[in-house]
């Protein structure tokens, strides 16, 4: 772990120190962003600035499957974030129907049997801003996602250290950051108590190899593999075991998508029903080329990247002809199931202009729909990514 | 070089590796650079909506004709009756009329 790192960042990078570079432009209306830094980040897309919401400028993933730390979005909810937290005192405490309550320091956790996991961490509303008709919220383009070797103990360590109950039901979260008025509610998840318990879920402190970046929630976070990022609770100190579903306002009243057996409804319509927004859909994209490119006409590799909610990625297809004809694309290295997963393919582009698709199936058969699906929060947005180039 | 300067240099390694190890964090964010557009009441605007979150959270909300009073006077009534914000009924209309006159 490289703790000096992130003091010496902070240190080195004042309120002086971090500024607008520059502006990006997001392929929809009203998507033009300021470029800002930030300590610990690379220059990165600026959605907001109190709380800060950071996207990953998109270029990136074609660096590789892992995510740099210092490219890794952010999004908060709440603005109190607790920015001169102090990790030597850091205790997280775990409570409820256990029977033996825990407080454990930074150091006592990070002295446990420690697992790695990659894993993607994909925020519910990524892309919500090519939505159609658009929705209110984070307006967001493909950047809010990310995929990082985490280093962690297990969740179901510290509950059975501390005992779970019998008719326990879930298991709340909550993180040191929360609102600025007391009437706001508190930013509090859960999880049913079999899935806290599957061996998979985790207390993360390591993220790539380093401490966990203070915006992606420093010192300690929850990750939850293959779930929606509204999961990973950041700065998480106060998990609690209860006896019932719990009605906190960010599960029974926020991210909820329909009950549908596509969680999607007809496009400005409200759902009948809505549950829990829980595992990833199956999403893939092309890296290398960006629409609208000029490309050289003949031989060209497409590079991409895929990934989905836990099952694995089975295959990735392309199309240059929009659609009607396509080929399976070679696999990169696995790094498990709920990593991305690189895919490459030579293809030949005669002088023109193409429409290049992606689509990727998982290992239980689903893949991505050719239209759009619509929901009224902006999330799970997994269409078959079409990138414009001319060759010449 | 001189061992005033030496001495110095000493100094600030120890300075940093205090640094390294020693908390608490104080990570400083960037100042806010997007203010809310001139237009009608900004005054009511600014006392209610800034005290909880950045201007950026209006000014990227999708634009147009399909984003004018009634997407506002959504987005005003969730940020009464979901997120607690203590505004007075006096000033709901005055904010949705900025809202839909500015963006």
């Amino acid at each position: 772990m490289k703790r000096a790192g992130l003091a010496a960042l902070v240190t080195g990078l004042g309120a002086k120190g971090a500024f607008a570079l520059d502006t990006v432009t997001l392929p929809f209306g009203n998507g033009e962003r300021p470029l800002v830094r930030y300590p610990q980040k690379r220059p990165m897309i600026g959605l907001t600035s109190r709380p800060p919401q950071l996207e990953t400028p998109f270029s990136i993933f074609n660096d590789g499957p892992l995510t740099p730390n210092n490219a890794f979005f952010v999004r908060y909810h709440l603005a109190d974030l607790p920015y001169n937290l102090d990790p030597d005192k850091f205790t997280i405490e775990i409570k409820g129907k256990v029977d033996k309550p825990l407080k454990l320091s930074l150091k006592e956790i990070m002295k446990m049997k420690a697992t790695e996991i990659v894993a993607v961490n994909q925020c519910s509303g990524n892309s919500r801003g090519f939505f159609n008709p658009r929705v209110a919220g984070g307006q967001l383009g493909n950047g809010a996602m990310g995929c990082a070797r985490w280093r962690g103990v297990p969740l179901k360590t510290v509950l059975d250290m501390a005992g779970v109950q019998a008719g326990a039901k879930q298991v709340t979260f909550n993180g040191m950051d929360g609102p600025v008025s007391d009437k706001t509610p508190d930013f509090v998840k859960a999880l049913d108590i079999d899935h806290a318990r599957d061996g998979e879920v985790m207390l993360a402190y390591g993220m790539n190899g380093e401490d966990l970046p203070f915006l992606n929630g420093f010192p300690l976070r929850l990750v939850v593999p293959g779930y929606y990022g509204t999961y990973w609770v950041k700065h998480l100190n106060e998990i609690t075991v209860i006896d019932s579903v719990f009605e906190g306002f960010w599960m029974k009243s926020a991210y909820r998508i329909p009950d549908t057996p596509n969680n999607a409804v007809e496009p400005g319509t409200a759902p009948k029903a809505t549950i829990p927004i829980n595992r990833f859909t199956v999403r893939s994209f092309i890296t290398s080329v960006t629409d609208g490119a000029k490309l050289k006409a003949g031989r060209t590799m497409l590079r991409g990247i895929a990934f989905d909610g836990g099952k694995g990625i089975k295959e990735v297809a392309v199309s240059t002809d929009d659609g009607k004809t396509w080929t399976n694309a070679k696999l990169g290295k696995d790094l498990g199931k709920y990593a991305f997963r690189e895919w490459k393919l030579p293809v030949k582009l005669a002088a023109g202009a193409w429409d290049i698709k992606v689509r990727a199936t998982n290992n239980a058969g689903d893949t991505q729909p050719m239209d759009p699906l619509w929901n009224p929060a902006g999330y799970l947005r997994n269409v078959v990514e079409t990138v414009r180039v001319t060759a010449a | 070089m001189t061992s005033k300067l030496l001495l110095a240099c000493c100094a600030i390694a120890a300075l940093s590796i205090a640094a390294a190890t020693a908390a608490p964090l104080n990570y400083t964010v960037p100042e806010e650079t997007t203010t809310l557009k001139p237009g009608p009441n900004l005054d009511v605007v600014q006392n209610n909506c800034t005290a909880c979150h950045s201007a950026d959270y209006i000014k990227t909300q999708p634009q147009g004709e399909k984003f004018k009073k009634d997407f506002w006077q959504a987005e005003v009534t969730k940020m009464i009756k979901v997120y607690g914000a203590p505004i007075d009924d006096a000033d709901v209309g005055k904010i949705v009329e900025y809202l839909a006159a500015t963006y």
